[in-house]
C-alpha cells in the first residue's frame, strides 16, 4: 500500500514554484545567498542600488514608473537599469534596494505566477499575488539585516473588483495596501510630495503618465541617487500601466514628450526650487 | 509460502502493453497538427475544465489521451521540469526534446517497474520560427519516443482518424483550415463501419494553438492559446467550400 493518501493531497495543495524549488534545489533561491558576516564597509558601496519607484491609480487602472539610475555609494553604477517589470498579464512590480537581489526576486516572482497559472489553469487572485510577494520579501530578511534589503512596490488590476490596487512592503514582509498613490526608494519622500499635489481622482492615462514623470523629476531634483530624464542620451523613465486589458509599457516617444514638456515648463518659469 | 508461477518476460511485457493499449483506446482521439501559422491541438472533450491539452512553456504544449489522473500528474511534472530549467538556466534552454526524453524515461521506468503501466499516450509539441523547425514528439506508455512530422493522432480509433486526415491536411494551411480538417476527421473516431458521426461542435471540442510569432501577435512570449468556444464556433461556421 502506498503512503498515506492524505499526504498526497497535502503535497498537491502546494502549487508554488518557490516552495518546489526550495525543496529540490534551495541554493537557486535568491534568499539562499550567504554573504557571511557583515564586515567593514557598507553594502551600499558593494553592490548597485536601485532607487525611486512611483505608482498611482488612475481612471480604470494603475500605473508604475521607475527612474533609470543605479548607484554604488556615490558612483553612478548604471544609467540604463530598469526597475519596473510586468509580473504577469495583470500586474507589475517595481523594485528599490539592492539591485542584484531585487532582480532575482522579480524573476522568481514572475515564474511563481506563471507556474501557478499553468498548474491550476487559472490566474492567481490579486491578493494571492500580493501575499506571495510578501513571502519572498520575508525570506530575504536575513540578507536585509546584512544591508541587502529589497523593497518592492506591487500594483495590479483586480479582475473581480475591476479596480487598480497597489501594495507596499517592508523588509519583514509586511504587506500594506496603499490608496491613490505611493512611492518607495531614497527619492520617495520628494516624489510623494509631488504626487500629493499633482494626483487627482479619475486621472486619464495620459495625465497619469505626466504626473508620474513629474514626480520622478522632483525626486531626481533633490535625491542624488535618482536619475532625471536624460535628454543627452534620450533616456526616459520606464512606465507601465495596468488596466482591464492587461499591462502595457508606455512607448518611449510618449515619455520623451512628457519629460520634455516638464523640462520646458520649468525652464520657462525659471524658478530655483 | 505460496509458489509464484513463472511468467516469461515476453509474456509479461505483452500483457502490460495490451492492458495499456486497451485503456488508451477507450477514450476519444486527440490530434496535433503543424501548419503555416503554428501548431494546432484539437481534442474531443466534453468537459470544459478537465483539459487534455495544456501549456508547458513559452513555445511548448502538451496533449494527452488515456487516464486523466495519470496524464495530469505527468503534465504537472512537465511544467515543473520546464520552469525549474528555465529559471536556473535561461528561458531558451527549455526544449521539447529535453522534456520528451524526461517523459520517455519516466514512462519507461513505470512500464517495467511498477505494478501497472500508465494508460496514457502523450504528445509534446514545440513551435519553431519556421514550419521546418516544428517538433512533435509522440510518447507511448512503454517509454517509446518518436519524432513526427506533419500531424499525429492519438487514442480512440486513431487509425480511422489518420486515414480521414491524411487527405485533408497540408503543411500550407492556416489555423482555421487545419482545425476544420481535424474536427471533420475526428468524427470518423467511433463512427460505425467507416461512416462518420455528425460533426462535432464547440461544446464537445477542446482546441488550442501554438502561435508561430506570439510576440508580434500579442506582445507575449507565450505561444500557447486556448480557443474559447465562441472562437471555435466562428472557425467551424466558415463554409468549408470557401477554404
Amino acid at each position: 500500500m502506498p503512503e498515506d493518501a492524505a499526504a498526497a493531497i497535502g503535497r498537491a495543495a502546494s502549487t508554488s514554484f518557490s516552495d518546489y524549488i526550495a525543496s529540490q534545489n534551495p541554493t537557486a533561491l535568491p534568499s539562499a545567498r550567504n554573504v557571511g558576516s557583515n564586515g567593514s564597509g557598507s553594502s551600499t558601496e558593494l553592490a548597485p542600488h536601485a532607487t525611486t519607484i512611483v505608482s498611482l491609480t488612475y481612471a480604470g487602472g494603475v500605473l508604475m514608473a521607475g527612474d533609470r539610475r543605479a548607484t554604488m555609494g556615490n558612483v553612478i553604477a548604471s544609467r540604463h537599469i530598469e526597475k519596473v517589470f510586468p509580473a504577469d498579464m495583470f500586474s507589475v512590480l517595481g523594485i528599490a534596494g539592492s539591485a542584484g537581489i531585487a532582480l532575482d526576486v522579480t524573476r522568481l516572482f514572475q515564474v511563481e505566477l506563471e507556474h501557478y497559472e499553468k498548474i491550476e489553469g487559472t490566474r492567481m487572485s490579486l491578493d494571492g499575488k500580493a501575499n506571495r510577494l510578501a513571502a519572498m520579501v520575508r525570506a530575504n530578511l536575513p540578507l536585509a539585516l546584512q544591508g541587502l534589503a529589497v523593497v518592492p512596490l506591487f500594483a495590479g488590476f483586480d479582475t473581480t473588483r475591476r479596480i487598480g490596487r497597489l501594495f507596499s512592503y517592508d523588509v519583514t514582509g509586511g504587506r500594506y495596501e496603499e490608496q491613490e498613490h505611493h512611492s518607495v526608494g531614497s527619492g520617495s519622500v520628494f516624489a510623494r510630495g509631488a504626487l500629493k499635489k499633482l494626483w487627482k481622482p479619475n486621472l486619464g492615462e495620459d495625465e497619469a503618465v505626466k504626473v508620474a514623470v513629474e514626480a520622478l523629476y522632483d525626486a531626481a531634483d533633490d535625491d542624488s541617487a535618482t536619475g532625471g530624464p536624460d535628454v543627452v542620451r534620450q533616456l526616459w523613465p520606464v512606465v507601465y500601466t495596468v488596466n482591464g486589458a492587461g499591462n502595457r509599457r508606455i512607448p518611449e516617444r510618449s515619455l520623451a514628450q512628457a519629460a520634455q514638456e516638464i523640462i520646458a515648463s520649468r525652464s520657462v518659469s525659471g524658478r530655483e526650487a | 509460502m505460496t509458489q509464484q508461477f513463472y511468467v516469461s518476460p515476453e509474456q509479461l511485457m505483452k500483457d502490460r502493453a495490451d492492458f495499456a493499449r486497451k485503456g488508451i483506446a477507450r477514450g476519444r482521439s486527440v490530434v496535433v497538427l503543424s501548419c503555416r501559422e503554428g501548431i494546432a491541438l484539437v481534442a474531443e472533450n466534453p468537459s470544459p475544465s478537465l483539459h487534455k491539452l495544456g501549456e508547458i512553456y513559452d513555445r511548448i504544449a502538451f496533449a494527452a489521451v488515456g487516464k486523466y489522473n495519470e496524464f495530469e500528474s505527468l503534465r504537472q511534472a512537465g511544467v515543473r521540469y520546464a520552469d525549474v530549467r528555465g529559471y536556473s538556466y535561461d528561458r531558451e534552454d527549455v526544449t521539447a526534446r529535453g522534456l520528451a526524453s524526461v517523459y520517455a524515461q519516466s514512462l519507461g521506468a513505470v512500464f517495467t517497474a511498477e505494478s501497472k503501466p500508465f494508460e496514457v499516450e502523450l504528445a509534446v509539441a514545440e513551435v519553431g520560427l519556421h514550419p521546418g523547425q516544428d517538433h512533435i514528439y509522440r510518447l507511448t506508455f512503454d517509454g517509446s519516443i518518436a519524432d513526427e512530422t506533419g500531424f499525429i493522432v492519438m487514442g480512440g480509433q486513431a487509425d480511422a482518424v489518420v486515414e480521414a486526415l491524411s487527405g485533408r491536411w497540408e503543411a500550407e494551411l492556416d489555423f482555421a483550415q487545419v482545425i476544420r480538417a481535424a474536427v471533420d476527421s475526428l468524427s470518423y473516431d467511433a463512427g460505425t463501419s467507416g461512416e462518420p458521426r455528425a460533426r462535432l461542435d464547440s461544446a464537445t471540442l477542446e482546441v488550442a494553438v501554438l502561435d508561430r510569432d506570439p510576440l508580434a501577435a500579442r506582445g507575449s512570449a507565450r505561444a500557447f492559446r486556448r480557443l474559447p468556444a465562441a472562437e471555435v464556433d466562428v472557425v467551424l461556421a466558415t463554409d468549408r467550400t470557401s477554404s
